[in-house]
């Protein structure tokens, strides 16, 4: 059972108020109605399933209710940071090949 | 019978204390400190089990968490029954009752025993898979008897008796095992003001210092157990957990301690006390003070009752003063095991010979075993042991200088008892659960834990490191270092010490060789609880299976409930010497959660029965219950299924209170719907993007019914949002999709639109919501309101008014979901029961009906309105269900759901559309799911064409009704579908519209 940091309240808390929302940094596409079936298509369902550092999104379910963003490794399940929307993560597979 | 083997001085049992328990139908009597192996032991008993596959009696082998053949049921009742409980950890009480859980039909003369003895050569491994197979139909059958002969334990047929509890904590240190490492190493954190958990299986702290002759610094090891665990109890940061088995290490250092709290008092708990807690505990550090396991040596007929693990000897002589048998022949490849000839010798039994596989050693040990007159026989071993249910005696011969073949004829010696050491396995169990891959390591003859990213150290005899003297030195360096990580900054404290004699080298044996070779050879057992023998690994190695995971399933090697823990390694050296290869190169298995084998009660604590799901009540509740109302779950909401009354059947119930509504008044406690409390000045926009339709023109005082779906284009939840006031808004969802609605709107606020000024929150436990519907809706209502104009044309469908209900400030929403007048009261919910008793004093002379969630499901399918998650199933687009009318494609925004439903197979001919059903017979009432055919006779695979998602009985109507998705169904009115049902009955039914009364809503517009 993981123990996520979340940004907002600046604490440590046990996995049990977190749901997990799937990978980060998936912009919705600007005019969707441009899109072919293929690219709507890698939008809605294609992901990454990385050995290594993943970036993914969790919310504060049982706390804040704020989204925010892990880097987490999907090896060893180490979570390297947690970081508000918005931000960008710190560590990341070019600077962290090795985890 | 008397205590023949206990030994009349010694050991740390209460000779003044004697208790009285039952093993296998016979009373026994041991004495309090005894664990239940150490009594029977002391009782002479030699079977405590039979095997698993090949039903050999077997005796007990070891002395801790490791023994594979002392597992018992206990229980003296039926609510009691715990299985899988491992005689060498259960302290003994008066009363306990204990069964073998192998052996059928008894212990003494089992069926099996006598099959497998004429069969025997016919269960190689993977029996099971090969023989039982076919024909598979038939494996229920053989499953049934297989498992009783083989003996797993049961579970208790009744209610348990007892309570669980879980404890959540936080810790600085967590120390697991309380040897003398994990004792030091609690000192030195405990001194640095760290907060210590010290957590040990045994029911006595001390690990081997109890069972040890060693002195340090001149005074029994077990006094300074006792000073330092004084210490440790006097400091209110340190809690110690004896009986407690931390059984798994998971994820960022959170670790499970199973601890047994009166499992060792009585069969069942006193009363107020849980019997067993699970600690749920997440520690800054942890240190790994596990100790090992001494490996047994592997050789012909080693599972005769008598043979035993070293170590285990000298620990029933010294700990519990049981010497258990007379004529010991001690085996050994290392030094450290000569110590059991030494024990057995001074307990006043005879040491027939220390069988020492090395040919050239030579030290204090073995000066010390000629100092003592004791037979020394170097460079041989003992390759088979001889006797039936117990050892009789022990076959000798010459080994070549490595110890892969027997050289000289054997000769018999005479002995009761085989004790044997192959060296020691670190219980790296702990490490394992990491995800952590265990490292050989030459010098220590086994696996030592590996890398780890846990805030995780390791130390004593789990790292490798086996003398008294380096592990309380290297326990009480870890257990400052832990301190200091953990913010405690710490000093090792000063350890005693023992005078330490040197050891030779030790020899990596594992399997003694036969004369024969190991498949001709008497069975040598690597694995006692699955039955799995040398020969048996070298077979499955011949068959192919090269990986060592993919031998331990075919044999089943380490499968048992002990996990393999005596045998793994043993194991892995058999198939790498089978396979030319190292046992580095081998490999090894990783052992999992959990260490030992943990009761569903300690896993469930708390969370079962009435605890098990948080319940949510509407304000009304009481007032059902007392109507005698018949409850659904939805979601987590206890809802009113019907109202039945004295000797109604639940259809009669249904036809009332649907003919009571539609002919006068009903009302429907709704309070459990999700509200959303929506506000902001990008409200409105908001509402635009994540509904279909359009929301932009809403104005205040009006409602809107909407349909949302995901990105996919599927609907996924619907309701009607009302405007409040020009930036704010309350939306309703369904009772069961609320809590998901709300974190998907928040999902695309706070990660697609953070730039929009809205705000959010569920208000559903705020307010009691109650429909009253019928064509005396308004005339009961006006009796309750006088601010409020009902008039038919002031407060029109799908508006909603402010006002005083039964002199409550209430919220009043003209909306319907069951196609009658209808009004939706909602008041704060601690005024939810006022109204509703209001509502029924008015209410009487218009016959007014309370209905459930059964009636309301009926009424809306009778107008054909949908239920999200009924009608839909994540497959089914606003199109398919025929809402074209609540899709606004021309929005500015491309709200959620809009490209996702233009997508090549969501434009295509021949989907599955929602339409109704009519069953020729209008007394059938189709299942649920039943699936529509052209052709029922159509050869199979029939072609699908959709399934039913609602059906009912509408005594409005005098017939059933069904929707239903059919493939290209809106454009097959009035044809015909089949469907066939698993009774073999075909039932013919006509598609029609889905609105099946009142087409044209006149109901409603009154």
């Amino acid at each position: 059972m993981f123990y996520i940091y979340c940004p907002y309240c600046g604490e440590h808390r046990e996995e049990e108020e977190f749901h997990p929302k799937g990978q980060a940094h998936l912009a919705r596409p600007e005019n969707p109605d441009e899109c072919t079936d293929e690219e709507w298509g890698n939008y809605l369902y294609f992901r990454d399933n990385p050995r290594g550092i993943h970036h993914e999104i969790w919310v504060h379910a049982i706390g804040c209710r704020k989204f925010f963003n892990v880097t987490r490794d999907t090896q060893t399940y180490e979570i390297k940071e947690s970081y508000r929307m918005g931000a960008t993560p710190e560590v990341t597979h070019a600077n962290d090949p090795l985890s | 019978m008397t205590q023949t083997n206990r030994l009349n001085t010694g050991g740390r049992i209460d000779r003044s204390q004697p208790v009285t328990f039952q093993f296998n139908g016979q009373s026994y009597q041991g004495y309090r400190g005894d664990t239940l192996a150490s009594a029977l032991l002391a009782n002479g008993v030699d079977v405590v089990g039979r095997s698993f596959k090949y039903s050999r009696p077997r005796g007990i082998v070891a002395a801790g968490a490791e023994e594979p053949n002392a597992v018992f049921q206990l229980g003296a009742t039926e609510a009691t029954q715990v299985p899988n409980v491992r005689a060498t950890q259960q302290d003994i009480f008066d009363g306990l009752v204990a069964q073998p859980t192998s052996g059928w039909p008894n212990l003494n003369f089992d069926f099996m025993g006598t099959f497998s003895k004429v069969f025997g050569r016919m269960l190689p491994p993977g029996f099971y898979y090969k023989t039982f197979m076919f024909p598979q139909a038939a494996w229920e059958t053989y499953e049934k008897y297989i498992r009783k002969a083989a003996g797993l334990g049961r579970s208790p047929r009744v209610k348990d008796a007892d309570t669980y509890d879980h404890m959540n904590q936080h810790t600085d240190v967590l120390i697991v095992g309380a040897g003398p490492t994990g004792l030091a190493a609690a000192l030195s954190a405990a001194r640095a003001g760290a907060r210590v958990i010290l957590a040990d299986e045994q029911a006595e702290m001390g690990g081997s210092l109890l069972a040890t002759r060693d002195q340090l610094d001149g005074q029994a090891a077990a006094d300074w157990v006792k000073a330092t665990l004084d210490e440790l109890a006097g400091y209110d940061h340190v809690q110690l957990l004896p009986r407690s088995t931390v059984n798994g290490y998971h994820d960022h250092n959170f670790l499970t301690i199973h601890q047994r709290r009166t499992d060792h008092l009585a069969d069942k708990a006193p009363d107020n006390i849980s019997r067993q807690r699970l600690h749920r505990v997440r520690a800054k550090w942890v240190l790994l003070a596990t100790g090992a396991h001494e490996r047994p040596l592997v050789y012909g007929n080693n599972d005769v009752p008598g043979c035993m693990v070293a170590s285990a000897v000298s620990t029933y002589i010294n700990q519990y003063a049981v010497a258990p048998g007379r004529r010991l022949v001690l085996m050994t490849s290392n030094d450290y095991a000569y110590r059991t000839a030494f024990d057995w010798q001074d307990a006043g039994r005879e040491v027939v010979a220390i069988v020492d596989s090395r040919h050239d050693v030579s030290g204090r040990y073995q000066e010390e075993a000629r100092r003592r007159g004791i037979k020394l026989l170097l460079g041989q071993g003992v390759i088979e042991a001889r006797g039936n249910k117990r050892v009789d005696g022990a076959v000798v011969a010459q080994l070549d200088p490595t110890g892969d073949k027997v050289v000289g004829g054997g000769r018999v010696l005479d002995c009761d008892t085989i004790a044997t050491s192959g060296g020691w396995s670190p219980a790296l169990h702990l490490s394992c659960h990491t995800g952590s891959r265990p490292v050989w390591d030459d010098e220590v003859i086994g696996f030592v834990p590996g890398k780890t990213v846990q805030q995780q150290l390791v130390a004593g005899a789990v790292a490798g490191t086996f003398t008294l003297n380096e592990c309380l030195k290297e326990g009480a360096q870890k257990g400052a270092e832990a301190a200091a990580l953990a913010g405690f900054p710490s000093q090792a404290v000063k350890t005693p010490s023992t005078e330490h004699w040197p050891e030779a080298k030790p020899m990596a044996l594992f399997c003694v060789p036969h004369k024969k070779r190991n498949s001709r050879a008497p069975k040598q057992f690597v694995d006692f609880q699955t039955d799995v023998t040398a020969a048996a690994i070298e077979l499955a190695t011949r068959e192919g299976f090269e990986s060592i995971e993919h031998v331990k399933r075919y044999t089943a090697m380490g499968f048992g409930t002990d996990q393999g823990k005596l045998g793994n390694i043993n194991g892995m050296a058999i198939a790498a010497k089978s396979m030319n290869k190292t046992i580095p190169e081998t490999g090894t298995t990783i052992f999992r959660p959990n260490y030992t084998p943990v009761t569903f009660g300690a896993i469930a604590g708390r969370h079962c029965r009435d605890l098990f799901d948080p319940m949510r009540y509407s304000a009304m509740h009481e007032w059902h219950v007392k109507q005698g109302a018949e409850f659904e779950d939805v979601g987590q909401w206890k809802r009113p299924w019907y109202f039945p009354k004295p000797g109604e059947t639940m259809q009669q119930a249904l036809d009332r209170e649907c003919l009571a509504t539609r002919e006068s008044v009903g009302i429907l406690d709704a309070s459990t719907l999700g509200k959303i409390d929506i506000q902001g000045k990008d409200a409105r926009e908001f509402l635009g993007r994540v509904y279909t339709n359009a929301w932009a023109k809403l104005p205040v005082g009006k409602c809107r019914y909407g349909l949302m779906c995901h990105e996919d284009g599927m609907v996924f939840d619907d309701g009607v949002t009302s405007c409040m006031g020009e930036n704010h808004f309350v939306m309703t969802t369904t009772t069961g999709g609320a809590a998901g609605v709300l974190e998907w709107l928040e999902f695309y606020h706070q990660t697609e639109w953070p730039e929009m000024e809205v705000y959010m929150n569920t208000v559903t436990d705020h307010w009691a919501t109650m429909t009253i519907a019928g064509p005396n809706a308004r005339k009961l209502l006006s009796e309750l309101t006088d601010d409020i104009n009902l008039d038919r044309d002031s407060f029109k469908f799908m508006d909603w008014r402010q006002g005083t209900v039964a002199g409550v400030p209430a919220r009043v929403f003209r909306i319907s979901f069951t196609g009658e007048l209808s009004y939706e009261i909602n008041v704060q919910a601690n005024y939810g029961l006022h109204v509703w008793e209001k509502l029924f004093e008015h209410g009487a002379k218009y016959n007014l009906t309370p209905y459930g969630t059964e009636t309301m499901h009926i009424l809306r399918a009778e107008k054909g309105f949908i239920i999200a998650g009924q009608d839909t199933d994540g497959s089914v687009h606003p199109y398919d269900l025929g809402m074209s009318w609540a899709v606004k494609e021309d929005k500015p925004y491309s709200f959620i759901g809009k490209r996702g439903m233009k997508r090549e197979d969501c434009v295509r001919d021949y989907r599955k559309q929602l339409v109704g059903l009519k069953t020729k017979d209008p007394s059938i009432v189709l299942p649920e799911g039943a699936q529509a055919v052209d052709d029922p006779n159509h050869p199979i695979p029939v072609p699908m064409l959709g399934h039913i998602t609602s059906s009912y009985y509408s005594a409005n109507l005098g017939r059933s009704i069904a929707l239903g998705v059919v493939k290209g169904g809106h454009d097959r009115m009035g044809e015909t579908v089949y469907y066939p049902l698993t009774d073999g009955r075909v039932v013919e039914a006509e598609i029609c519209s889905t609105i099946f009364l009142d087409p044209k809503g006149e109901r409603q517009n009154v």
